[in-house]
């Protein structure tokens, strides 16, 4: 019984946190322009999306921006993480820069945005796709070094100084030691530079400009007269690929488990 | 190792120009007076002695909001952590899983959407209607505000509470059960005295954004009043008073950081490098 009403306690904050994206996804169908009568079922906003050039050119930035923030800020990430472990004999500068590292982690976004916003203007820079990207790379690098660091703590130091000891110069070792040792830690970090470069909103509404959105700016500024369904429809496939994704990825780890 | 050292150097550089050079601007222009270049604590001044207390009032009206939805996310997050941590592992892992994916969508797509619902010809109003009752006003108050912060920021706290209760050996719960302890005896002194440091997380996680947000109250309070997050938006984009609006970010990020300072004196576990996730 008690089992049974805890159950059912899940279930109700799951509905509570779907039913505005099934919602959506119900509209999405909805042959009537508005988000609130129901007209029959269509796909016609399916069709109309892709030939959408403002909701595509938001998701073409969107996506680049999330790919090349993501590239760069794992590849930074885990290259200072290294360098930053490396540092051990002087604790003193090691926290410091952790600190600094910290800052965009804890800084509330609009702080992170709207100090960017400022460089960025005293350097006269032309806001763009450009500034947006340098900008998601600032917030993106401390999440990947934070989860590379961890893993650089757990490993054994002697491992490097016995593959050096063996022959190994230090780029082998690190190729052949390092990097498969703190794999996860890199793959946890880029994973997290993505999702949260992919769902920015503050950071990139004041640190864009000429006509460069992103799909989180496009929405904000076509809330308030009211969504075309086209959004509905994106916002439905996006579900999907996400739901997709996270079922193939389980599926394979449930196998990894099932094989060892 | 002397040459891995140096592997850190340009992220050091970048950092020196993206992360503090833009912090410093900032408070370099909330030491100044609009359009002039002698250092002033006026900005500040006006901000504690303004006209009617406005800016005093944004404060403390963003404050308590933001405070409301922290206690609304672990009264309603709590329990399901600890439900689900319960729960045999392929279930709890279906759960969390299912916990997580509306994150994924993107944070404004689910805002606009509890606009639909909330609305005046919203479905809850229909639902209302269609039982015979008289629709209400929903959206554009302060009710509505606070639900989409909950609706958004659960997550970030039913996860820091899971992580450290997943954590929780089960024999120490059964020693305390044979030792004659309640079931709630042994919540209350084992469970939930060791997922404090989660409960702190959780807090941060949740405070923080809800008290800086200027999408939310925009979006579902119509923008009739001003929190933190507007009058920073304001200041910079539209009044375009960037040394005010720098004052407020200062003042801000300043609220943020004695916040966590107090709140990690009560978590003795707390170890920045290792503890994030």
């Amino acid at each position: 019984m008690v089992k049974k009403l805890q159950n059912l306690y899940i279930y109700l904050v799951l509905v509570f946190l779907y039913a505005p994206i099934l919602v959506l996804a119900v509209y999405s169908f909805n042959a009537s322009k508005s988000n609130r009568v129901w007209g029959g079922f269509s796909l016609k906003w399916y069709v109309a999306l892709f030939s959408d050039r403002e909701i595509m050119s938001a998701l073409y930035y969107t996506l680049m921006c999330a790919i090349a923030a993501t590239v760069v800020s794992t590849i930074i990430g885990t290259i200072s993480a290294i360098g930053m472990h490396a540092l051990n004999d002087f604790p003193r500068i090691k926290a410091f820069a952790l600190n600094i590292n910290y800052l965009p982690v804890i800084n509330p976004d609009i702080v992170t945005g709207i100090s960017l916003m400022l460089v960025f203007s005293f350097a006269s820079a032309r806001m763009g796709f450009v500034t947006m990207l340098i900008s998601h790379i600032t917030f993106c690098v401390p999440y990947v070094v934070l989860s590379v660091l961890p893993k650089l703590n757990q490993m054994d130091k002697h491992l490097i100084e016995a593959a050096m000891d063996l022959g190994a110069s230090p780029m082998f070792a690190l190729r052949k030691i390092v990097l498969p040792e703190i794999y996860s830690g890199i793959v946890t970090g880029a994973l997290l530079a993505f999702t949260l470069s992919i769902d920015d909103f503050v950071i990139s509404f004041f640190n864009t400009g000429s006509g460069v959105s992103n799909l989180s700016i496009f929405i904000y500024s076509a809330a308030r007269r009211g969504i075309s369904p086209e959004v509905n429809a994106l916002s439905t496939l996006m579900v999907l690929c996400v739901s997709i994704l996270l079922v193939v990825a389980n599926l394979r780890s449930g196998k990894e488990i099932a094989s060892k | 190792m002397k040459t891995t050292r140096i592997l850190g150097i340009p992220y050091y550089v970048w950092m020196a120009i993206f992360i503090v050079l833009p912090l410093v601007l900032m408070l370099v222009l909330s030491l100044q007076a609009r359009g002039s270049d002698d250092w002033t604590l006026d900005n500040f001044k006006n901000f504690f002695a303004s006209e009617n207390g406005m800016y005093m009032r944004i404060i403390s009206d963003s404050t308590v909001l933001a405070g409301y939805s922290t206690v609304l996310c672990l009264l309603i997050g709590y329990p399901v952590a600890y439900f689900v941590s319960k729960l045999p592992s392929r279930q709890s892992s279906f759960f969390l899983i299912m916990l997580v994916l509306p994150t994924w969508l993107n944070f404004l797509l689910r805002t606009y959407s509890w606009m639909n619902l909330l609305g005046k010809n919203g479905l809850i109003n229909k639902f209302l209607v269609f039982f015979g009752l008289k629709p209400m006003n929903l959206l554009y108050n302060n009710g509505a505000i606070l639900l989409g912060m909950v609706y958004n920021f659960l997550p970030f706290m039913v996860y820091p509470i899971y992580s450290v209760m997943a954590k929780i050996k089960p024999t120490f719960l059964e020693a305390a059960r044979d030792l004659g302890a309640s079931e709630f005896q042994a919540f209350w002194k084992i469970t939930f005295p060791l997922t404090i440091p989660g409960i702190i997380t959780g807090i941060m996680m949740v405070f923080m954004p809800a008290v800086s947000t200027f999408v939310i109250p925009e979006l579902l309070g119509g923008g009739q009043r001003m929190y933190i997050g507007n009058l920073i938006q304001h200041q910079f984009l539209q009044s375009g008073d960037w040394n005010m609006g720098s004052a407020v970010s200062i003042l801000m990020m300043a609220m943020i950081l004695v916040a966590m300072f107090i709140l990690n004196k009560f978590d003795a576990t707390g170890d920045k490098e290792d503890a994030l996730w």
